[in-house]
């Protein structure tokens, strides 16, 4: 089957999916397989799938929410559905989705003129900006007073609560996808490649060039890396030692702040045209709690307000179907393990993917209390917090160097394991913090 | 009542509340229920139960920075051991508090074995020092606390327990339940392995109660919105009990002293706490509704008395709720209920006080059950219980039985569909035709119509049509006359204004008149013959008018109306034209029917006057305006049907006076109707008859037929009966090897075959198939 689905395969063309990860390696993993059924049907594999099918388990769930949220009935027309995405991923610059959903919009029999910008769109769509940038920046801000504003302004712009919540799964939704896209380096589909001025957009760094210089000392010195954090996942999962309430909310307020994480070039280049129009006030971004300042938010505590028990009971009464669907998701991509790390098997990693799952939350301002945030230090190398802050935050300055500098020994498919991680991680808390103010807004 | 003797005098006081400084998560009260301790994250407290009100007695959360050991998830009074306390902390801590200790600080001892979240506590009913907690991490742990660790470890073997409860009648047992569904129960003994495991909920269960007095009953309350009651003692795990609510139920606790109440409060969204009687499912016993948020701990405040609810909620407040001020949700309900069978009958319950005033009246076809009729098992009548103070509404039910052979069910309309005629005969005969059916299926009313629109509409110049059949339908023959009169003066009186009638007519008129007016007095009773009453009531109103009109208006010359129609009838017997779509045609008929301006026609109705001036009949433009009634009283009774039929058969007679999209709606529920009912024949005449745009076009779509070619395969894409891929001619017949343009007929054995009538003919002389496969075929 393989064999045979590889001469229809994109290998012809000189990228391949990603940018970071070489096609053979997508192709070797078993991925075929999962792709092999969209090939028959399409002819063709868009690249997201391709790099979702290295963790096939999770591909199918994520599908399948993915078809429910812009395929199957719910209270927006399947136009618009694909507008909004457009405009979240714009917030992110993220050209592939932007692309590949305007297309989309004009099949599902969009008006064209809304592509021009923002401004064209129906002013209900309008309102949506507001809620949209606070939900790819600096969800925590969200109050109810926005959802207010948004469900009963009295004027005919008005949006139901259900129409409300399928735009916030579908905003939310997309910021993570896009953050998947740029943590993973995918390129342009070929048909997008026509236009020029998006190649840039992608990073485009030779990853082989990187595979051949690496040479013995590198080696051996990444192969010691591994053992140590075997070592230190050992120690957290036995440790007992017990902390003061003061040291717990250090440790957590020490991971959040960590703003020495963030990318180094400040310099703010100007929008390329194809994104501005779908951005208002482009300069908001994901600013890091001011430590212990005045007005720093408070911070979330997982135990008042989590996915399992209020997310999903509010979302079920407001969309159910979603509800079910991204519950099981979450729960998909939280149980996931291969029981591998890198050249080891036979590994237990739950301690480690509960640490990337806590160290997102934790710069989102969710926190457990029954967490100690220590372990995120102890286990997460200091690339790996550089990369998972940025392509969590502000997806769209991912480089190259970064993707390649942390777990420089692992394997490709479990980097993107990390991404699946930090793409719903990302995406439960943003409509955490929506649902909470929605909760607010209702009671 | 009496029950209260057994309860301690302290126990009284009323609805009441009191503020909190912050959201509570639990509360828990003391043996004999004077003090309430309310935890939270930022809240530990106790509260004394005084008559008039809550008063602080004591502050837990001491220290200047308290640990997260004081964000409480859960808290629990011993209930043998007054000054014993235990709290299960968010960090994964238990605690247990001293009330005893004399320094500020009342902890008395700290496990932290727990890795997250610790869900809940438990004390042992019975057993001073055993104390038991679930979390988060999948762990249940008992703890003795004489000792300074846990003296067992239970693993559920999956994520998040989310309670834990003591059984309070075995001394051994405890239920857990657990996120993923499921409710173990265990052994205290057998820390290795659980007793027994069954899926109750789909989704987390949040809350588990075990019945205070039954013994093997266990209440279990999930995200999936639902209460349910588990018999336990019998050897399989029965759901005895099923209570839907609104939201996901986030606590349960048995009502004490009543065996089948419990309440419950939610998660999210709803903020109220419901009694339930569990035997009664649809509607809480009893609300409160005092809560501005989520309610998240309930207690009932002594273990013996079923009068008093305490409440803690995220709103900040607590609340002891008195049972006689709770809202009676029931008092609100409506005790009817309607519903149709499948098969047309009728049930209908009330109360009994209600049913017993009609039932005199006597309808046919009504039966009514009384209590405990066994065909009927979904109604019963519960004994009066003294204890349960549900409101008790006794309903009758009755059910109205389809007569059989009687026409409730829609036999009635796929049999007319079938049987009317709508097009292909005259006008008069289509009309007989219909009423004959009407009446076959015992529809008098619906044949009368068709009767009377046949001698309405029908051609007074050709006597011998519709004097055959009046002679054939015996008995109305002695009513066409006077009947058209009376329609005539109805008519007249409504277009009294342009009333255009000739002397001649009105004296004609005036004569029948009178023997009107005489058998329509005698014959009031029946009236079966008429559309409504109105035009009965007005008759001798309206005959006058006439007299006085025609008196009047002398001058008036000869109508022309009646004869170009006439003249088209005969042209045109009924057959209505499928197309009408130049917009000059309607107009034609339209001032045809109006007749007032110099039309084409003229010069043929100047021909026809001498005939008609001695025939007495109206102008059946006369009968437009009442017709459009009709038509609109049968649309509105439902009868689409009769509608449409009348629609097409009178055709142009009518088209012009109803509104386009009045007519267009009825053809689309009637195609509706038939299409439900698979008559898709009818419904397609139906629509080749109609003369609306709209409902032409239904017959134009999807007419496209994608055939594969029977050699290669692959579709056929072009026009021709060849395929252009392979250049063999698709569907061959078998016999004569040309190609099949009509009915194609195939032996499904061999999937050889060809024309119809070849293949017939074939194997009326051979039993092989004609194409030489040696299969034997069949034709059957």
């Amino acid at each position: 089957m393989k064999e045979e689905a590889g001469v229809d395969l994109p290998q012809a063309l000189p990228s391949g999916p990603s940018a970071f990860v070489p096609i053979e390696e997508i192709l070797e993993e078993g991925a075929a397989q999962v792709m092999s059924e969209d090939l028959l049907s399409e002819g063709r594999v868009d690249h997201i799938k391709m790099m979702m099918g290295l963790h096939p388990t999770y591909l199918t769930c994520f599908l399948q929410t993915q078809n429910a949220l812009l395929q199957l009935d719910g209270p927006l027309p399947l136009s618009w559905r694909h507008f909004i995405i457009i405009l979240a991923s714009a917030r992110h610059q993220c050209s592939y989705l932007v692309q590949h959903h305007s297309s989309a919009f004009l099949l599902a029999g969009g008006d064209k003129s809304w592509l021009r910008g923002l401004h064209c769109a129906p002013p209900k769509i309008q309102h949506l900006q507001m809620l949209n940038k606070l939900l790819a920046h600096r969800p925590w801000i969200i109050t109810q007073e926005h959802i207010q504003e948004l469900v009963c302004p009295g004027a005919e712009a008005r949006w139901s609560l259900a129409e409300l919540i399928q735009a916030i799964v579908l905003m939310s939704h997309a910021h993570s996808l896009a953050s998947f896209v740029w943590g993973c380096g995918i390129l342009p589909e070929p048909e997008q490649l026509g236009d020029q001025s998006l190649n840039l957009c992608s990073p485009t760094e030779s990853c082989s060039a990187r595979d051949k210089s690496r040479n013995q000392q590198e080696w051996s010195e990444a192969v010691n890396e591994v053992k140590l954090l075997m070592e230190k996942m050992m120690m957290v999962q036995q440790q007992g030692e017990e902390f003061t309430q003061e040291e717990m909310v250090t440790r957590f307020e020490r991971e959040r702040t960590e703003s020495l994480l963030e990318p180094a070039d400040v310099q703010r280049c100007v929008l390329p045209d194809c994104f501005s129009r779908f951005v208002v006030d482009a300069d908001f971004t994901y600013q890091d709690f001011s430590p212990r300042g005045v007005q720093a938010p408070p911070t979330m505590r997982a135990q008042d307000y989590s996915w399992e028990d209020h997310g999903f009971s509010l979302m079920n009464r407001l969309y159910g179907e979603m509800a079910q669907l991204l519950d099981e998701k979450f729960q998909v991509v939280c149980a996931l393990t291969y029981h591998t790390m890198a050249m080891h098997s036979h590994v237990d990693t739950s301690t480690l993917r509960k640490a990337i799952w806590n160290y997102i939350h934790c710069i989102y301002g969710i926190r457990y209390d029954d967490y100690n945030y220590g372990d995120v230090n102890q286990l997460l190398e200091r690339s790996l917090k550089v990369y998972v802050k940025t392509v969590a935050c502000h997806p769209e300055k991912t480089t190259t160097r970064m993707y390649f500098s942390f777990w420089r020994q692992f394997r490709h498919s479990e980097k993107v394991h990390v991404n699946l991680l930090l793409m719903e991680a990302r995406l439960q808390a943003a409509l955490l913090y929506a649902l909470r103010a929605i909760t607010h807004y209702m009671t | 009542m009496e029950k209260m003797t057994r309860v301690s005098g302290t126990v009284s006081g009323c609805t009441m509340f009191c503020h909190l400084d912050a959201p509570a998560n639990a509360i828990s009260v003391c043996r004999d229920a004077t003090q309430v301790v309310v935890a939270g994250r930022n809240i530990f407290k106790i509260y004394g139960l005084e008559e008039d009100g809550f008063v602080e007695r004591l502050n837990l959360r001491v220290g200047r920075k308290p640990s997260l050991n004081f964000s409480c998830a859960d808290v629990m009074w011993h209930q043998m051991e007054e000054n014993l306390l235990a709290t299960a902390a968010t960090n994964g801590a238990v605690v247990t508090w001293n009330l005893a200790r004399p320094c500020r600080n009342k902890q008395e001892q700290l496990f932290t074995e727990h890795k997250r979240t610790v869900n809940k506590v438990c004390f042992h009913p019975t057993e001073v020092n055993m104390l038991l907690s679930g979390s988060q991490d999948g762990f249940m742990k008992c703890f003795d606390l004489r000792k300074k660790e846990s003296v067992s470890t239970f693993s559920g073997q999956s994520e998040s327990v989310r309670d834990v409860q003591f059984s309070i009648k075995d001394y051994f047992t405890f239920a857990a339940s657990f996120e993923n569904g499921n409710v173990q129960l265990w052994d205290i003994r057998r820390p290795d392995r659980y007793e027994r495991m069954f899926t109750a909920h789909t989704g987390p269960v949040f809350c588990c109660d075990w019945h205070p007095e039954d013994r093997g009953w266990l209440a279990t309350g999930g995200r999936d919105k639902m209460v349910k009651v588990w018999d336990m003692s019998t050897n399989r795990v029965k759901e005895i009990y099923c209570v839907q609510t609104i939201a996901s139920v986030a606590r349960v606790k048995w009502r004490p002293e009543r065996r089948y109440h419990l309440a419950t409060c939610s998660m999210m969204v709803d903020h109220n706490i419901y009694v339930w009687d569990v035997r009664r499912p649809f509607i809480p016993f009893a609300t409160f509704e005092e809560h501005k948020d989520v309610t998240t701990g309930i207690v009932w405040r002594h273990q013996h008395d079923p009068y008093f609810l305490l409440s803690g909620s995220k709103d900040s407040t607590l609340y002891q709720h008195m049972f006689k001020d709770a809202s009676r949700p029931v008092d609100r309900a409506n005790p009817e209920g309607l519903c149709f069978g499948l098969f047309g009958d009728l049930a209908f319950a009330a109360k009994e006080s209600l049913m017993s005033a009609p039932q005199s009246v006597g309808d046919v076809g009504r039966k009514t059950y009384p209590g405990g009729d066994r065909r009927y098992p979904i109604f019963f009548f519960k004994k009066p219980d003294v204890t349960e103070q549900f409101a008790q509404v006794s309903s009758a039910l009755s059910v109205f039985e389809s007569e059989a052979g009687s026409s409730v069910g829609m036999d009635w309309f796929i049999n007319t569909a079938q049987s009317y005629l709508l097009s292909g005969k005259p006008f008069a005969e289509l009309c007989e035709h219909n009423a004959q059916v009407a009446k076959r299926l015992n529809r008098p009313q619906e044949s009368t119509t068709w009767t009377m629109l046949r001698i309405m509409f029908s051609e007074p110049a050709n006597p011998s049509l519709s004097s055959n059949h009046n002679l054939n339908k015996s008995g109305n023959l002695p009513l066409v006359n006077s009947f058209s009169m009376k329609e005539m003066s109805a008519a007249l009186n409504e277009r009294n204004k342009e009333n255009r009638q000739d002397n001649l007519h009105s004296l004609e008129t005036n004569l029948n008149n009178n023997d009107e007016n005489e058998e329509t007095e005698g014959s009031e009773g029946q009236a079966e013959y008429l559309f409504g009453d109105a035009e009965l009531d007005d008759d001798d109103l309206y005959s006058m008018e006439h007299d006085n009109q025609a008196a009047e208006e002398p001058e008036y010359l000869l109508p022309q109306e009646a004869f170009p129609l006439r003249h088209e009838i005969m042209d045109h017997p009924s057959a209505p034209e499928p197309v009408q779509e130049k917009p000059e045609s309607p107009h034609v008929s339209g001032s045809e029917a109006e007749s007032t301006c110099l039309t084409p026609m003229e010069s043929f109705s100047l021909i026809s006057v001498s005939q008609l001036l001695f025939s007495p009949h109206l102008p059946p433009k006369f009968f437009c305006p009442i017709v459009k009634e009709m038509l609109c009283y049968y649309a509105e009774q439902g009868d689409v049907q009769m509608a449409v039929s009348v629609l097409i058969v009178l055709g142009d007679r009518i088209r012009k006076e109803i509104d386009e999209l009045t007519q267009e709606h009825w053809y689309m529920s009637y195609i509706d109707l038939l299409q439900r009912f698979e008559l898709w024949n009818v419904s397609n005449e139906v629509i080749k008859l109609s003369t609306c745009g709209a409902i032409m076009c239904l017959n134009q779509t999807s007419t496209t037929l994608h055939i594969n070619c029977s050699n290669c395969k692959r579709p056929m894409s072009n026009k021709g009966w060849i395929c252009d891929r392979c250049h063999h001619c698709a569907s061959v017949c078998a016999v004569c090897h040309h190609v099949v343009k009509g009915l194609f007929v195939w032996c499904q054995g061999c999937s050889h075959g060809g024309h119809l009538e070849h293949v017939m003919e074939w194997l009326k002389q051979s039993k092989h198939c004609p194409a030489g496969c040696g299969h034997l075929c069949e034709y059957t």
